[in-house]
């Protein structure tokens, strides 16, 4: 029969609008005031911090609504703003300085809800406030670092193999090495070929100059970057986790930058300390055959370098590194017998056997731990980019005493300097520094301003939309209302549901934008239904024709608008994407809601009934 | 029933397409002119530098502003009112050897001294490199966009209708990027994605016109190409008004109530409905007549005709 949906297609429609209803209730229950906990320096949370953080609200009289324990991290609901102030101010007091303890809101669905997968939508930081970084990794700086390891590489790999060379050095061209006669270059190059395949040989000997240069394969340099990139991310990520922020963004954006947002944060001075620092140590063998005398005025033998010493005088140490930052797993500040601070160092397995063998063979030697840090100069390069300092200084040498294992500490450090090397190494050094290419700072009550006329803007248009249709399609109209009410709901259950999708100004505008052309389907069937009538056709015949001839109309329309808000997706950062992933959602709702939803609505009241005249 | 725009015979539109279009040419022209020589006053996001927002207890002369603003860290610097007299936005420019968060505190010291209890409300640090980037990818999106509408229409339609369709799309985005350059209105990230709309948004237009067209050619038998484009023109007529006016509504609802921070993609939106509006006819069917489209073109197109009640519709 004409204008009838099957059963089954009706209850398609009811249930994909219930699920969209249903994950869209979230979004009614506001948020908590909490205080979040996380661990630091080696502590943990577990039910017994639980137990005490509840004890200890309970002396001060402050009422908690919920706790929960997850992810190694403890959040407490409480009631009100006041009560979170107090709160956070008692945990701290409480736990002690093993805690981080920060002002946190969380959404304040019901279990239940949460159970089966409900949350509300993430809200950007230009609805929240809060800060954004873009921060770009030097890549010519670990680029530079492997190059230096492969330099060190290549000494010792000819000198097992007896292969006798007169220098390597880094021109250029790539890392070049000089031999004494041509026979020598061949035997090298087929020997280093087997060790580091990674490089890519070529003889670049002219005249009596015998020499192999090597360069960094494609192939190469690309992971280089990509474990630079991703290394930092890890290390970012951690360091966030120190400074306590409720729900941080670390992301990788393209091949060499990494967004972090962190949501109600002010302090933007302190948070670009932490996570631009860029602290690493080396442990290097001091060169003790280097004369004193000549090293002063900077005359050393290849293979070392002259670095100053913290409080003065200067080192000569080794060019070759026995061990780096990286292995560190561990690092706390402690005091030693004489209460002078120093840190405690924890290897990973790898860093512990490198460190064992070397010490087991330099006994009796002296040690030296060198201390890097890039530091912003507040100068920019002329292409706008930030210029770093490096600033390396020997922080102590110390004669190796016995073999030493995963465990040993280092000294002659300040007591603040203890500190905060002991938080830099616990968080990672950054394999490459990193520099802040883009900073926004969001104020809280900006936010909270930019909800406010967003939603205002979609109620006031709404609200004219819905009249004009009423009055204009009378019962037509009213239902072209329900679907587009429909529309909105599961628009922003959809945002809700997508795990990664978040909701920003521009997003709310692509919601408005919505309301406005998602009318437009119904406006074209529903034309199309009038001009049938007025041509003469039954009211049934009408009602089929104006979906049948509408759709194709409509379907092109929604996916060309479909294919530019994938290309906006495709290109666009931060907001633009916002507006393009609520545009694509709004679309894909809007084509379902204006063609199934109001027919089935429309079958359900005239289909197959003998009418005379249509309420359009 | 009652229409708002009822029409019983075919409305001639055809007939002032040449001096219309004529009209069109001058305003491309013209916008080239403007972008010319006034150029576009790019956003933040487009020339790195830095964005302070900040809210004082009480409205303040900008010229007091302007005047405590002369150090190094803040020269060149805009100050311009946003959104009320009370809120001020300063812009300041990539400054060499001066790092981002010394102009902003030095902009904040600055509006300390003119009342004690100003609020920082926003601060935006974008790099000059970042900046490039983007208006490099903004452009590209805009081509890119234009290219795969063209690809689908081609092959959804006919390659004379895709050319009109990408015409007057290229003709929307060349004229409310004219009138972006002579008001000089910023242009930051928000109005790209309003043009990026205004292009979907008219091809919306276009195509309902377009597929009346193609469905006309096929019913009538007799009468030029001129009659046809006129009457599905015509047909179509009371859609595009309705839902000109329900986006316009809305969009203008954001214009006045969205907030300043979303000002500059609604003035790009309310632009570009009006010009991609009449671009749909006067530049998209025109050209596509001028290109010589006619019937024996649209036969050979598969047309989905039913669907509305066919199980593959259903997601």
């Amino acid at each position: 029969m004409l204008n009838k949906y099957p059963m089954w297609k009706n209850l398609m429609v009811i249930l994909i609008i219930a699920i969209g209803g249903f994950y869209a209730i979230p979004n009614l229950f506001g948020e908590d005031h909490a205080v979040q906990v996380v661990a630091t320096r080696g502590a943990e949370v577990t039910a017994s911090t639980q137990a005490t953080v509840t004890d200890l609200l309970e002396s001060k009289g402050i009422a908690v609504k919920r706790s929960e324990l997850e992810n190694g991290q403890l959040l407490v609901r409480v009631s009100n703003a006041d009560q979170q102030l107090l709160a956070k101010e008692a945990i701290a007091d409480g736990l002690g300085d093993k805690f981080t303890v920060a002002l946190n809101l969380a959404p304040a669905t019901p279990q239940w809800l949460e159970a089966l997968g409900g949350s509300p939508m993430k809200l950007g930081l230009d609805l929240r406030g809060g800060v954004h970084f873009l921060m770009e990794v030097d890549m010519g700086e670990a680029i530079r670092k492997m190059e230096e390891a492969k330099i060190a590489d290549f000494r010792s790999q000819l000198r097992e193999e007896g292969i006798r060379y007169a220098g390597v050095r880094k021109t250029p061209r790539g890392i070049e090495v000089k031999f004494r006669d041509a026979e020598t270059v061949a035997k090298a190059e087929r020997f280093l070929k087997t060790r580091s395949n990674d490089m890519v040989y070529t003889d670049g000997s002219s005249g009596d100059d015998h020499v192999l240069v090597a360069q960094m394969s494609d192939v190469y340099l690309k992971q280089i970057k990509e474990e630079a990139l991703q290394q930092n991310i890890t290390t970012i990520r951690n360091r966030v986790n120190e400074l306590g922020v409720a729900e941080p963004v670390v992301q990788r954006q393209g091949a060499e930058r990494i967004i972090v947002e962190l949501p109600g944060v002010q302090d933007t001075a302190r948070a670009k300390e932490i996570l631009g620092a860029t602290a690493s140590i080396e442990f290097r063998m001091v060169d003790d055959k280097a004369d004193p005398a000549a090293a002063a005025n900077g005359r050393v033998s290849a293979a070392s370098e002259v670095y100053q010493r913290r409080g003065g005088g200067i080192a000569v140490l080794q060019k070759q590194v026995m061990l780096t930052g990286d292995h560190i797993t561990g690092a706390q500040p402690t005091f030693d017998e004489y209460s002078r601070p120093q840190v405690a160092i924890n290897l990973d397995a790898k860093g512990g056997s490198i460190f064992s063998n070397v010490t087991k063979d330099n006994i009796g030697k002296p040690m030296a731990t060198l201390f890097i840090e890039y530091k912003d100069s507040g100068v920019r390069n002329p292409d706008g980019s930030v210029k770093m300092t490096k600033i390396e200084e020997v922080i102590s040498v110390a004669t190796i005493q016995a073999r030493l294992g995963r465990n040993f500490v280092i000294t002659g450090l300040e007591h603040k300097e203890a500190q905060s090397l002991a938080l830099l190494l616990r968080a990672g050094a950054l394999i490459a520094p990193v520099t802040i290419v883009e900073e926004r700072t969001i104020g809280p009550s900006l936010g909270a301003e930019n909800i406010e006329n967003g939603m205002q803007a979609m109620i006031f248009g709404l609200a004219i939309v819905l009249v004009f249709m009423l009055i204009y399609y009378r019962a037509f109209g009213f239902i072209a209302n329900l679907a587009l009410l429909a529309n909105l709901v599961m628009v922003v259950g959809v945002m809700s549901m997508i795990p990664g999708a978040v909701l920003t100004l521009p997003g709310i505008a692509g919601m408005v934008l919505t309301v406005g052309m998602a009318v437009d389907g119904n406006v074209l069937i529903y034309e199309r239904i009038r001009e049938e009538l007025l041509a003469g056709r039954s009211v049934q015949q009408a009602i089929h024709e104006g979906y049948a001839n509408a759709f194709s109309t409509i379907a092109d329309a929604n996916i060309t608008t479909f294919m530019t808000a994938l290309i906006l997706f495709a290109v666009g950062t931060g907001a633009v994407k916002g507006f393009a992933v609520t545009l694509m959602i709004g679309i894909a709702t809007s084509m379902f809601t204006a063609i199934v939803g109001t027919r089935s609505i429309v079958n359900a009241l005239w289909g197959g009934k003998r009418l005379k005249t249509l309420s359009i | 029933m009652f229409q708002l725009f009822s029409v019983k015979n075919t409305i001639n539109f055809l007939r002032h397409a040449a001096p219309i279009s004529i009209l069109s040419m001058v305003l491309v022209v013209a916008s080239f002119g403007s972008l010319a020589i006034k150029g576009i006053n790019w956003g933040l996001d487009f020339t790195g530098g830095t964005v302070v927002e900040v809210e004082f207890s009480k409205p303040v002369d900008l010229n007091e502003l302007r005047g405590k603003l002369t150090s190094v860290e803040t020269n060149g610097a805009v100050v311009q009112n946003f959104g009320s007299s009370r809120d001020i936005l300063v812009r300041l420019p990539v400054v060499a050897d001066v790092k981002s968060d010394v102009q902003a505190s030095a902009v904040m010291a600055a509006a300390q001294s003119i009342d004690e209890s100003v609020i920082q409300k926003r601060v935006e640090f974008v790099g000059p490199q970042v900046g490039k980037e983007l208006s490099e990818q903004g452009g590209l999106a805009v081509i890119v966009a234009l290219i795969c509408i063209l690809i689908y229409v081609s092959f959804r339609f006919e390659w004379r209708l895709a050319a009109g369709s990408v015409a007057a799309l290229a003709h929307d985005v060349i004229v409310t990027l004219g009138i972006f350059s002579f008001f000089q209105l910023e242009f930051d990230l928000t109005v790209l994605a309003g043009l990026l709309t205004v292009v979907g948004y008219s091809l919306n237009d276009t195509i309902v016109v377009y597929d009346r067209i193609r469905e006309n050619f096929l019913k009538i038998r007799k009468g030029t190409p001129e009659e046809v484009v006129n009457q599905s023109i015509t047909q179509t007529m009371s859609r595009t008004v309705i839902t000109t006016g329900t986006t316009l509504i809305v969009v203008a609802a954001l214009f006045l109530k969205g907030g300043t921070m979303i000002h500059g993609f609604a003035t790009a939106l309310l632009c570009g409905i009006f010009v991609g509006t009449y671009s749909s006819i006067y530049v998209a069917s025109y050209l596509a007549i001028k290109l010589g489209i006619n019937r024996e073109h649209m036969m050979p197109v598969e047309i989905e005709k039913e669907g509305a009640d066919q199980p593959s519709m259903m997601p």
